[in-house]
């Protein structure tokens, strides 16, 4: 018999240890957050989910209040919504949340909690420009925009308890507070090795990427899951196409064995496939050693014919091969049987051992 | 990998061996590193210094190439001091006796002057590997890329049988497998001795399978050359035409000048790639292929998962997928295949031939893949091989092993130790990576890094470009000076041509595997006047 706890006036079963936004949820309910990074410690930084809890002199933070048996907690009063509404209000009046101008309109939480309580304009000053820190973007793939940073705390949990690079972390007070890396230095001086972990989990538009930027909103592109092509771990990657052309790429959440995390050739070196020098046509040496293009029939016919040639001439176990351990399992099902089933040797091997 | 990556999250015990997994299996290295921020005890065996060392409760800093002495010498430990699982052993192992006997002759302290460490450290790591169970072993090519490499893959295997270990969740013998479908390469039989499924092609039983599935009268029944042979063959004139698929030989083997003269050697050489590449430049025909995300398919990775890749883009200009270029090269010899898509490829003849793949089809791996054997449409897969200490083979076999030195150590001319691999930002002979918008920005060239201590000696600054020279060749980069790297070491990539580290390594090679000793050979720095 598990626990309960009474949640909208419901009985609703928790698990001792459980904080009220993860038995909300559990139970149906949706609390919003903001700052809560699942697999991290709750730090209850944003406030956005605060919720009321019967006998306390607060509001409380839902992502990091332990339940506790028969608490009786109201996610849904008009207290907790204006408390909520007014959260938003501030989080809008502390940089340029200007959403037409932002590569992450439409992937934003800021912009769909404003939507959500029908804010039209902001109720408090915005802050000065000068007291917002400048843009950096020294290195070639992510954009630090601090002017849109809510100062959630998110990309520092990502690198240090998710990731664990390290290299993030808060810097300066108060008005001052500034998510920094290295003693605040641009992020390619520093310790980050560009996983790009703090980009996917910015709630707003504070980090994005560079190589995506005027690529493609969240609404035109289609996500295409796809296994990446570079180490054994077989990480899961959604493609972000546009228009035929990839974009951007993304971990795939929950999905084995990432659970959403890339690495830096993962996430941002994905754009060879584009490159001009790609060989776009069949090619045979003439005899002065240069290349000429040919059609498929005539590079075909003449490896076929050759391999004939040399099969009559020297037995099959005079050709050899080698297959790609970077291309499909079905690539190399094919070139095996090719060299045992059609040229009759078993001369063939792949760079598992070199 | 006998376990899973959703393991090493979990595990209590994490043994480290050979493996900067950092920066070659990032995102892998982020759980282990989660576990150790967890709480769980990280013990990291490597002769450099690597980033997941700061994680580490210890660090053993083991001489290149003495893995097989070093493993003895623990293994001494926990058989000395009772620390190992002896119903484990007496029930799901053979050959203790003679395991027993062999790790007698390493004495921690022996064991310790061969490793370059101190018993003190042998006898420690021992009784910590004793007292958690289970632990979890893990190692990358430092283990392979040996002439012993068989034989230190062997003692890890020991090692985790004599601390009964293999069979469980959070424990087993885990090679990270560096390429995205090496693990799916050798399941499909590429490979000279088995068909896909690992049907031994010398088996009549299993040609006779395979002669029927494909339709031929008779399939070859001696296993072929392995890929070093087979390079050694084109000098010789016994291998005339060579069918390079995907490979930049021309860089990613030892001693690159002997392998140009190999490739140069072919009478008829064919290459399929997705760039003109270093090894194109010797072929008498090149078929151009489509890339990664151009085709439909499946990679299996480490943890033996079969994974979907999926079409996204369209490949430029006439490449075609590999899978039907291979298809249409068999119909102009007179044989006709049916299969007409990844699909069908993987549904109609790989599931049905291999028996440990007979479960997976692709309406099966739509959302997360599955790990083999899946024997069966309704198996789950098999997160954990011998599960509970029950071998595949029957029973788990303990091989008494000898160490032996690598086949080239230093010597007055040539005093350093010269070891390679990859770094965090390139993948192998920059092919893809290299031609990624930025990733040059992170890296840009080649260094050869060295230790603080060697550098002052020889007066080097960082950055200086100096001459690194060994037996086959020389280059010339810039040094780096860190302190991951040990007196005496030197360590070098092969992302990068001018300064790639195969113009210097020894192609001398694993006698049973081929595989090449990539991680050791000898070599001389000097300053540039």
């Amino acid at each position: 018999m598990s626990e309960t706890f009474i949640l909208n006036g419901k009985e609703t079963p928790f698990t001792p240890g459980q904080m009220i936004l993860e038995a909300a949820r559990n139970g149906g309910v949706d609390i919003p957050t903001m700052c809560y990074l699942k697999g991290a410690a709750p730090t209850g930084a944003c406030r956005i989910c605060c919720v009321e809890v019967k006998g306390a002199r607060s509001l409380m933070a839902a992502c990091s209040t332990p339940v506790a048996s028969g608490m009786e907690v109201f996610t849904d009063t008009e207290l907790v919504h204006r408390s909520r509404k007014m959260i938003v209000e501030f989080m809008l009046s502390s940089g340029r949340h200007n959403c037409l101008l932002c590569e992450a309109n439409g992937n934003c939480k800021l912009q769909d909690l404003a939507y959500f309580y029908k804010i039209t304009k902001l109720q408090f000053t915005e802050k000065d420009e000068k007291d917002i820190y400048p843009t950096e973007d020294q290195n070639p793939f992510i954009v630090r925009d601090f002017s849109r940073c809510i100062l959630c705390g998110r990309c520092v949990q990502a690198c240090n308890e998710v990731m664990v690079n390290r290299a993030i972390t808060q810097g300066y007070r108060g008005a001052e507070s500034k998510i920094v890396t290295g003693g605040d230095s641009p992020y390619n001086e520093s310790e980050c090795v560009f996983c790009g972990h703090c980009v996917e989990v910015c709630p707003v538009g504070a980090l994005t990427e560079k190589k995506a930027k005027g690529l493609g909103r969240p609404w035109e592109v289609q996500k295409i899951r796809t296994t990446c092509p570079y180490c054994g771990v077989g990480c899961q990657q959604w493609l972000h196409v546009k228009d035929g052309k990839i974009v951007k790429v993304t971990g795939v959440e929950e999905a084995e064995p990432n659970q959403g995390r890339l690495c830096v050739k993962g996430r941002f070196a994905y754009d060879f496939i584009y490159s001009e020098d790609r060989l776009k046509t069949p090619l045979i040496r003439k005899e002065d050693g240069e290349f000429r293009e040919a059609s498929w029939d005539e590079a075909l016919d003449l490896v076929a014919s050759r391999f004939k040639e040399i099969i009559q001439k020297d037995g099959p176990d005079a050709l050899a091969g080698v297959s790609c351990a970077r291309s499909l399992n079905e690539d190399s099902y094919q070139m095996q049987k090719l060299f045992r089933a059609v040229i009759g040797t078993n001369n063939i091997d792949h760079c598992a051992r070199t | 990998m006998t376990n899973s990556f959703a393991d090493f999250k979990k595990a209590k015990m994490i043994l480290v061996i050979g493996s900067n997994m950092t920066e070659a299996h990032p995102v892998a290295a982020t759980f282990v590193k989660d576990a150790a921020i967890g709480g769980a005890e990280l013990i990291v065996v490597d002769p450099r210094r690597t980033d997941l060392v700061d994680l580490a409760k210890m660090h053993v800093q083991i001489n290149v190439g003495s893995d097989v002495a070093f493993l003895n010498g623990v293994m001494n430990v926990l058989i000395s001091e009772n620390l190992y699982d002896k119903t484990y052993v007496e029930s799901c192992t053979v050959g203790f006796e003679e395991l027993k006997k062999k790790v007698m002759d390493y004495p921690p302290e022996r064991a310790a002057e061969i490793a370059g460490v101190s018993a003190d450290e042998i006898r420690a790591l021992a009784r910590r590997l004793g007292a958690v169970k289970p632990a979890m072993l893990m190692y990358t090519l430092g283990i392979t890329e040996h002439i012993c490499g068989v034989n230190n893959v062997m003692s890890c295997a020991n090692l985790q049988m004599l601390l009964g270990n293999v069979g469980f969740e959070c424990g087993g013998v885990n090679p990270l497998r560096g390429q995205n479908n090496v693990q799916g390469a050798c399941d499909m039989g590429a490979l000279p001795n088995v068909f896909p499924g690992y049907q031994k092609v010398d088996n009549a039983d299993a040609r006779a399978k395979f002669e029927k599935a494909w339709n031929v009268k008779s399939l070859p029944d001696k296993p072929g050359m392995m890929m070093p042979t087979m390079m050694e063959n084109l000098t010789k004139g016994k291998v005339k035409a060579f069918y390079v698929f995907g490979e930049n030989l021309a860089n990613t083997e030892p001693d690159i000048k002997h392998v140009e003269h190999c490739l140069a050697s072919a009478e008829f050489l064919v290459c399929q790639d997705i760039f003109p590449t270093e090894t194109t430049r010797f072929a008498h025909v090149i078929l151009p292929a489509a890339a990664w995300s151009e085709n439909d398919g499946t990679f299996t990775s480490s943890e033996r998962r079969v994974n979907r890749v999926r079409t996204a883009s369209v490949a430029p200009g006439q490449a075609k997928p590999n899978w039907l270029i291979f298809k249409e090269i068999a119909k102009r010899m007179g044989h006709e295949w049916s299969a007409n898509s990844a699909q069908e490829i993987w549904d109609n003849e790989v599931s049905v031939l291999a028996p440990s793949l007979a479960g997976i089809k692709y309406r099966r791996i739509e959302q997360n893949g599955l790990q083999w054997p899946a024997p069966n449409e309704e198996h789950c897969g098999t997160p954990t091989l011998h599960k509970d200490g029950k071998f595949t083979c029957g029973l788990g076999v303990f091989k008494a092993i000898d160490w032996i030195p690598p086949a080239e150590v230093p010597d007055e001319e040539y005093p350093f130790v010269l070891s390679t691999g990859r770094r965090l930002y390139h993948y192998h002979t920059r092919t893809q990576t290299g031609r990624s918008q930025g990733i040059n920005e992170l890296l840009g060239e080649e260094t050869a890094d060295i230790s603080p201590v060697d550098a002052q000696t020889m007066g080097i600054a960082d950055g200086e470009k100096i001459s690194v020279k060994s037996r086959r060749g020389e280059v010339q980069v810039k040094a780096r000076v860190t302190r991951q790297v040990p007196k005496g070491l030197v360590w070098m990539a092969f992302h990068f041509r001018e300064a790639c580290a195969n113009w210097l390594t020894n192609p001398v090679y694993d006698p049973i595997t081929q595989t090449a000793e990539y991680k050791a050979c000898a070599v001389r720095i000097d300053k540039l006047d």
